[in-house]
This record gives structure tokens, sequence and C-alpha cells, in this order.
């Protein structure tokens, strides 16, 4: 399986997700933001970062990138897209997802392992996690807060849109707790925190057995190759 | 509104031709910051009067910033005090932008400390931004790809009202900054004192990594090749002195009041490193320097020195925000962002068709000339003829007076010992939970916790453990450690014992972590060098880095020295912020600092003794600073340094942790705290062995120890490694699982107290970002 991180700049963690679709078991494929090829990939990560510096409001710029074009008429045929912090706030600019992120509630950039429960694991991406699996990836952006209108929330809700929700603590003030969505079709998600740094031991977040030995977030590409195998 | 669009016509640059004819006239020299016989020694090298231009680069680049010309005489020492050892992996030593290291299997590290300390104070997020964007840029004109980023931060007192302001702007303007250009932020150190009160520092230091065949320098070689800038357009930020310069005769209409101060763009610089990335891969690029102090000054002067010479440069060519701005505006501006490249005739098509990939602006400003002479040409005239080597090397050097401070034997007299020690239960552990809540041993995460540790996914190890630590290679897991470590209390009692406990406290937080320490940059912050007491206490102090620096066999590779930090007469503490790099095969036998299993046994390696000058007790209980710091023994720290590398090797040792600052009372509560794993430990063993007291064995700040934690079933081996290499070694405790700390006789604190305590001090002053 064949799959594509699309580099904006500004982009910063595009490098850290194609370790994890490699980690995973598939191959990664850079793709550049400026043109409008997506070398026949079979899904999509937007990755993490400050593309264009986050001016006028994160991951707008960057969702009127001429790739986006190509990635708004993938996502439409099925194939899954992950957009990850950054890339969760293009996928909500370029209304792939609902709703919006704001500024942290408390003001400040924050970095933390944070735990989240798995509310959907239907999707293209977490139905490799068991019913309300609860799992631990890291979380670090200023800009994480989740809003939506009343009726786009109790649809979230009704419709089991929520894909993650924060446990133990809010780290930025969104609606519900929410950290991550989902389209109807499952094969579009987003959300802030990081699965990709938590894909190797050694390098991820804390857990009770030992330093940084925290991998949870390789769930999230393997699904992908695990609902790729089944779909081919 | 530009003085094209308000219709003022320009006065005529002041042109080489026009310094010829004029020689009688008055220049604003003094206002510029240079001293009457620095400009009789500029008109004696040129043979006239410099022209406007030419006396804006003299002065910039004469600067004590660019010239370091108080503290050269000294700084040749770390040169000079040598082994074949030490050089043996230096691939680029002090003066380039920054030091080179080989680390074996083909790569390279390069690494630098530079202060951004008097903008920071001035415009703390700014000031902290553009610190770190400088320090970046320096990494990646070696030709490396910048890996990580930490910070050495002073404070003034944490209950200043002033304080806030600084910490707020300070710590933001690093966390945008850095977070943005996608650069884990692993570590680094923060102290809060009212004598940085008006004089906060922040040091900011980068790490980068290459390939030993992507190493460039800055240098201009090749006559004809192409002078490139590129990056962020020049602007009026950042241009030290002016304001004097604008207002005088150089730019009637134009705009008068210049921000010293740069303004940071992160994502320019984040554009800016991946196409530098890309220039350097495809082989685009002869020679790179980057923008920083005293800008296109610097960098046309520095490079012209290290080449073969000559070059010749069309002004007008720059690509400006403000078409306002004048030549000496131009050549003196700070703005941040900017790089300047030498790239060949051929190559230059292929240089520019990375920058339009990555919308990087980019001009052809001048090229590469035989003549020796560095010349600049503006609105059709030349208005700069000079040797580019008398610009940028051939600076002013000066021997400054010093003088052995009138108060210092007074001050060394005043030991704490007199000061009255607890022996009581009660008052040991109420004394024990003062040191931990207080401003400089409490948790840091409050700052920490804004910046990204994550990013790039090879983060080792990063706060809170003893040093950061990165993964280098994917493949073979080789990886660097890296540690800043100053205690200015210290350096205020003894300069040359105070800069070995640093460099020795940052060459154990690199040894606890398992690597093995290669390398030194140092970021010297001293007041004024015109107070012969303050030349004493930095003669001092490179004196004794230089000799520590031997005796490790390590070399220094670069830094930088920050003067004039003192407001009115009274000087900051010497603070010499020593880095240590260390390399590791394998960053899988990393160590951690805290315990992770309970069972295990814990060991204190080496002794204590009554060393509570200048410690955070005689500070935190008594308000107290005399007397003579710990002794330093570098031979023991290298023994200690290899027996933990070789009980890492064989993963006898399950955790280590530095002794600094608190004594082994903190070390032991940041042990536990660090996982929550809690502990039994005994200090009877000590005080027989020792002859200390309780008091002394908990707060004392005895150079040379270490607590590590070994399974039981690794004990025989551990002991016998001990034992093998003559280091002292005795087992005081035990880690279990009752989520606390007990110290057997004296006290018991819960695991939820020592956190509650330790992280209230910032969260209570600067506000809750995030409960951990």
């Amino acid at each position: 399986m064949r799959i594509g991180v699309v580099t904006f700049p500004g982009s910063l963690d595009d490098r850290d997700a194609q370790r994890a679709v490699r980690l995973a078991g598939a191959d990664a494929v850079a793709l550049w933001h400026g043109e409008h090829d997506l070398h026949g990939v079979d899904a999509l990560i937007l990755p993490g970062g400050f593309s264009y510096g986050d001016y006028l409001r994160c991951g707008a710029i960057a969702s009127l990138s001429p790739i986006m074009a190509e990635i708004i008429a993938a996502a439409n045929r099925g194939v899954p897209v992950l957009g990850i912090c950054n890339g969760f706030q293009m996928l909500a600019e370029a209304h792939l997802l609902p709703g919006g992120l704001i500024r942290n509630n408390h003001g400040s950039f924050v970095c933390r392992d944070q735990k989240l429960r798995v509310e959907n694991t239907s999707t293209a991406w977490t139905n490799g996690f068991a019913p309300a699996a609860e799992i631990t990836i890291p979380l670090k952006n200023g800009e994480g807060g989740f809003i939506a209108d009343a009726d786009t929330i109790a649809r979230l809700e009704g419709e089991n849109l929520v894909a993650f929700r924060y446990l133990e603590l809010n780290p930025n003030g969104s609606l519900n707790d929410i950290a991550g969505i989902t389209n109807a079709r499952g094969n579009v998600v987003g959300l802030m925190p990081h699965p990709e740094h938590a894909v190797e031991e050694g390098f991820g977040p804390d857990t009770a057995a030992a330093m940084r030995s925290g991998t949870d977030g390789l769930t999230f590409f393997t699904s992908a190759i695990a609902a790729f195998a089944t779909s081919v | 509104m530009s003085a094209a669009t308000t219709g003022m016509t320009r006065s005529a640059p002041d042109s080489v031709a026009n310094a010829i004819a004029t020689p009688g006239k008055e220049q604003p020299y003094a206002a510029l910051g240079l001293k009457s016989d620095e400009y009789a020694k500029i008109r004696e090298i040129l043979g006239r009067r410099p022209t406007s231009g030419e006396l804006a680069m003299y002065s910039v680049m004469w600067s004590e910033h660019c010239s370091y010309k108080s503290s050269k005489n000294y700084l040749r020492q770390f040169g000079t005090k040598t082994t074949e050892k030490m050089r043996k992996n230096l691939m680029v030593g002090m003066g380039e932008n920054a030091g080179v290291v080989d680390v074996g299997e083909g790569w390279a590290v390069t690494f630098k400390i530079e202060s951004h300390n008097h903008p920071s104070y001035i415009e703390p997020f700014q000031g902290a931004a553009t610190g770190v964007g400088g320090i970046v840029r320096d990494i990646i004109s070696m030709g490396a790809r910048p890996v990580a980023v930490m910070d050495a931060l002073r404070f003034g007192h944490i209950d200043h009202p002033d304080t806030a302001r600084v910490v707020h702007g300070v710590v933001s303007g690093i966390s945008v900054y850095a977070n943005c250009l996608g650069l884990p932020n692993i570590g680094g150190e923060t102290y809060f004192d009212s004598v940085y009160q008006a004089n906060p520092l922040v040091n900011a230091l980068a790490v980068g990594v290459l390939r030993h065949e992507d190493l460039h320098l800055a240098n201009a070689r090749g006559v004809g090749n192409k002078v490139v800038l590129f990056g962020a357009r020049t602007g009026g930020d950042g241009i030290g002195g002016a304001s004097i310069l604008a207002s005088d005769s150089f730019s009637a209409g134009g705009p008068t009041k210049r921000p010293a101060v740069q303004v940071g763009d992160p994502f320019a610089e984040k554009v800016l490193i991946e196409c530098c990335l890309e220039l350097f891969a495809g082989r685009l690029v002869e020679g790179i320097q980057d923008l920083g102090a005293a800008g296109i000054s610097c960098a046309t002067s520095e490079l012209a020195s290290n080449g073969d010479g000559g070059m010749f440069i069309e002004l007008d060519s720059v690509l400006l925000r403000d078409p306002s701005l004048t030549a000496e505006e131009v050549l003196m501006s700070e703005s941040q962002e900017r790089m300047m490249a030498v790239v060949t005739p051929e190559k230059l098509a292929g240089f520019l068709a990375v920058t339009a990939k990555w919308d990087v602006e980019t001009s052809v400003i001048g090229e590469v000339t035989d003549t020796g002479r560095l010349i600049i040409n503006w609105q059709g005239e030349e208005i700069v003829n000079v040797e580019p080597r008398t610009v940028a090397v051939d600076g002013p050097v000066y021997d400054r007076p010093v003088a052995y401070p009138s108060w210092i034997d007074a001050l060394q007299a005043d030991s704490a010992a007199r000061l009255d020690r607890p022996s009581t239960p009660e008052a040991l552990r109420e004394q024990f939970l003062a040191l931990l809540g207080s401003a400089n041993l409490a948790d840091k995460s409050w700052i920490t916790n804004q910046y990204d540790r994550y990013v790039m996914g090879n983060t080792a190890l990063s706060f809170p453990d003893d040093g950061g630590m990165v993964r280098i290679d994917e493949e073979s897991g080789l990886g660097f450690a890296v540690a800043t470590d100053a205690n200015g209390r210290f350096c205020q009692l003894d300069p040359y014992r105070g800069a070995q406990l640093a460099l020795a406290e940052a060459f154990r937080n690199v040894a606890v972590t398992g690597a093995t320490p290669v390398a030194v940059s140092d970021c010297l912050n001293f007041g004024s060098p015109e107070n012969p007491e303050v030349m004493w206490q930095f003669s001092r102090t490179v004196e004794a880095l230089s000799d520590g620096c031997l005796k490790l066999e390590i070399p220094v590779t670069g830094g930088n020295v920050s003067f004039y930090n003192q407001t009115g007469d009274v000087p900051i503490h010497p603070t010499p912020v020593i880095a240590v790099l260390g390399i590791i095969s394998d960053v899988g036998m990393r160590i951690p600092s805290g315990w992770q299993d309970e069972g295990n046994n814990i060991y204190l390696l080496g002794t204590t003794v009554l060393e509570l000058d200048g410690s955070a007790w005689a500070g935190v209980v008594h308000d107290h600073l005399g007397g003579m710091p710990p002794a330093v023994d570098l031979a023991a720290e290298q023994t200690l340094a290899a027996l933990i590398a070789a009980g890492g090797e064989q993963s006898l040792i399950a955790s280590a942790h530095d002794l600094a600052d608190g004594g082994l009372a903190q070390a032991l509560a940041e042990s536990v705290m660090r996982f929550g794993v809690g502990a039994r430990v005994w200090l009877n063993e000590i005080l027989e062995r020792d002859s200390v007291d309780a008091a002394t064995a908990l707060f004392s700040e005895s150079t040379g120890r270490v607590i590590v934690s070994v399974p039981r079933e690794d004990d025989v081996k551990f002991q016998g490694l001990c034992e093998g290499r003559g280091y002292p070694v005795l087992r005081i405790g035990v880690t279990d699982n009752s989520g606390e700390l007990e110290v057997q006789d004296l006290f018991t604190v819960k695991l939820d107290e020592l956190r509650g305590v330790h992280r209230a001090a910032l969260a209570d002053r600067f506000g809750t970002v995030v409960v951990q």
C-alpha cells in the first residue's frame, strides 16, 4: 500500500508521518502541495505543522493549495484521508470535516502526553482499535480548541462522528472534549493529537512499563493498511 | 511613506570620491559607538576619511558584539590549550559560524550557544524569538539540518512585578519561533535571581547534524562566482545605533526612528531551512553565510575575508521592504531570515529554481573578484572600497585593565558553615520542601510544556532529564546528548571555580544519560568589560574553562561573549553557560533520570563534604551568599563518566541522576517524581563514612556525585564496576511501590505532596497552562 504525505510550506511533522507509515508497513510517498498529482497513492495524510506560518487562520491558506483540489476529489471518492493537527485544521477549512479549531482556551501552546478514548472504531484510520479503547499520544498545539454550532455538535454526537475524545483533561477547551472527528463515510478523519509521534518504542510517550515506550499511534496507520487490504 | 512617494529628493550618497574631496567633514563616529582612536585608525587604514557607508560597516563590525575586542586576547587560550586528542575529531573549530565535530559513521554534529540578552529585556517576545532564529541560521550555514534547540534563561526575582512580563514574553517567543521551525526543544535551564532583574539572559543553543561531505563554510572563492542574497527582504528593523545615523545627514526625509530590536518571522525561517537543505543537497552552493548581527556588512566582509579577498556588490540589487532605506541602513539592517550564498554562474539557474520552488525571494547582488577589495556601489557611485579583513578580522583588540575585586576576600570569608543547620526531623523536612518549592529548584514544566519536544521523532531524552538526547541515525541508533549549566552564585564567589563547576556539571549531566562528552560550546555572560573587576572575573573564567577543557580533553568548538550585562554600576553575577555535547552509539542504551521499577537498589556515587557555600540551601533558607564554592575534581568527573558509560553499556544501571543544586535531597525527590516510583532511603552510612550531619548529607552540593538505581540481579556486577574503577559508592536505599519518599528515621513525603510543592512555584505566579 502507498500512503501519500503532503508537504506544505511550513509543514513540520511530514517526515514523522512518513516514518510512521513505513513503520506500519506501507510505502510513504512524499507529495508537494504545489502539484496536482497524487501519484496514485491509496491514502493521504495531511501532516502537522504551521503551514504558511498559521497566518490568516490555521490551515486556511493551505486549504487552497493546488493539491487540495485533488485531495478533496479523492476524499469524495472514498480515499482514506487523515488530517493531523494542522492537517485537521486544513480539513475543516476545506469543509471536508465540519467545525473549526480556535486558540486554546488558556492562550498558550501546550505539549503533553494526552489520553484519549477512541469513540468510533469503524473508520479507515481506527478500525484496529478495540471499541472505546483508551490510548495516549502526544498533543502539541496552540490552536486546538474544537468548536461548532449546536446543531453540528448534536449531529456529530448523534451520528457517532466523534472519533476521539479527550480523557482526564481537556487541554484546549474543545467542546464536548472532542479531540477528533470523522466524516459519515469514515474515510476522512481529523484530530489534533499526533499519532505519528507514538509509533516507535523509545521515542513516544512514557507508559507505565517504560520511558517513552508508547506506540498507541501505530494503530492509526495499520488500520488504514487493513482497510486497504479488505477493499482490494 | 517613502521618500520617493513624498516627492522629496534623496541626498546623494556619500561616495568614495566625495570622501576624498571632503576630508574635513565631521562624522558621527562617537554616536555610532566608535572611540576617537578607533575612528583615527579607520582613517589611517583607508588613507582618507571613511564614507558614511564605510563608517557604518566599521562601527558595527568593530563593536564589542561582532569583534570580541575585549575578549579576543583571552579566548585564544581555547585554541592553544589543546591536545592532539582534542583536535582529532574537530572538523571545524572556533571562528566559523559554529564548530563541527566528527561523531563517526560519516556523521558530524554542529552546535553552538549564543546570547540574545539585551533585546530580550527591551522586547522579550521578539528578542527571544530572534535569538532562536539567529542561532539556527548559524547551524544551517554549516550545511547542517538543525535538529534540536535548548535555552539557558536567567530572569529577575520571581516575585518582582516586572519578571512576569519578561518570562511570558521570552517563553512565548521561544515557543512560537522554535515550535514553528519544527525543532524539538530538548532541555535547558531557568534561574531566577534579582541580579538579572534588568539584565535577563536568553542564551539559545541549537544543534545540527550533517554528513561529512555536506560541510559548508562561509567563504567567497572563485572569481566570477555570484553573490546571492536570499530569504526575507531587507527592512529597517534591527539597525543598532541607526537612529543617530538617520537623524544625521544621511537621510533627510527618511524615517528617523528605527526599532533596534529585530522582528522575526519563523515561517520565513522554516522555509529558508528547507530551501537551504535542498540547495545543499543539489550541490548548488560554494560558500554560505547567514545574516545576523551587522547584516550585509558582516556577511560581505566575512565572506570576502575568508575567500579570495575581493567582492563587488551592487547594493541597489538588495530587495527592500522599505524603498526609503539609505545605503547605510541597508548595510546595517539586521532584518531576520536572510542568507548570503556564493554560487557559480553555471549553477545559478539551478539555485534560482530551488529558491523559486520555496517562494524564497532571491537577488544576485554581486560577485567574487580578485581585487582584494570589497567594493560596494549604490546609485551608480562607489560608496565602499575597503580591504575586507580590516572590517571583519583585523579590528581593534584591547587589553582592558584587570583588577582583583576589592570585595571578594570578604565575600569568600563569609562561609555558610556558620549558618544554623537543621537537625530535627521536622526542620529537615520543612527545609527540604522549602527548597523543592523554591523558584530555582521548582518544576519548570510551566515553561517546557510550551515547547514541542516530539517533532522530528528522534527525541530520546528531554526535559526534565539531565540532558537532552536526539537520535542522529535511524539505522544504527547513533545519537547525541547535550546539557547546559551555569551557577552564577558560585561564579560570583569564585569565577575560576564557578566556571569549572559549570563545566563539570554539564559534563556530568551528559554522562548520566549514558553518552560520552566530546565537545563544549560556551556563552559567557558578564558585566561591562570597562570595569576592571568584571574583566578579572572574565579572565579567570576563560582561564578556568580552557584549563578544565584541557584536563577533560574536550575542545571548545565555539560560543559567544556577552558583555555589558549590567545596569548602572552593578554587573550581573558572572554567568558562563557551558554546553557540553556527548555522543552515544545507540540511543536505545540511554539511561533514564528517574526510577522506573520498584525493588531496585539505590546507590550514591561520590562522597559528601560540608559544602554549602553558595548552595541553594544557603540562598533559600538563609538568603546567604558567601564563602568558597564546592571543590572541583575533573579527574574524578572523568572516572565517574566512564563508570556510568560502562554501566550503561552493560545495562547494569536502570537510572542515573546528577546531584547539583539542592544536593541529594533534590535529586531523590526528582527521581521519585520522574515516574512516580517511590523509595526508602537511609543516610546513616553517609553520615558515618563522610563524617557529616544529616543537613549536610541532604543539602550539600559536593561535586562528582550521582545517584543510580540498579536492578538487584546486577548488584554484584555493579559494585565490582565501582571497585574496579576505585570510585566511592554506597547503597543508600531501595525503590518501592509506596508512592512516597521516605528518608528513614527523618521524614516521609508522599508523591502528591512532592509534586504539589514542586509545581506550584511557577504556576502560582505565571498562571496555569495545563495541569500535567
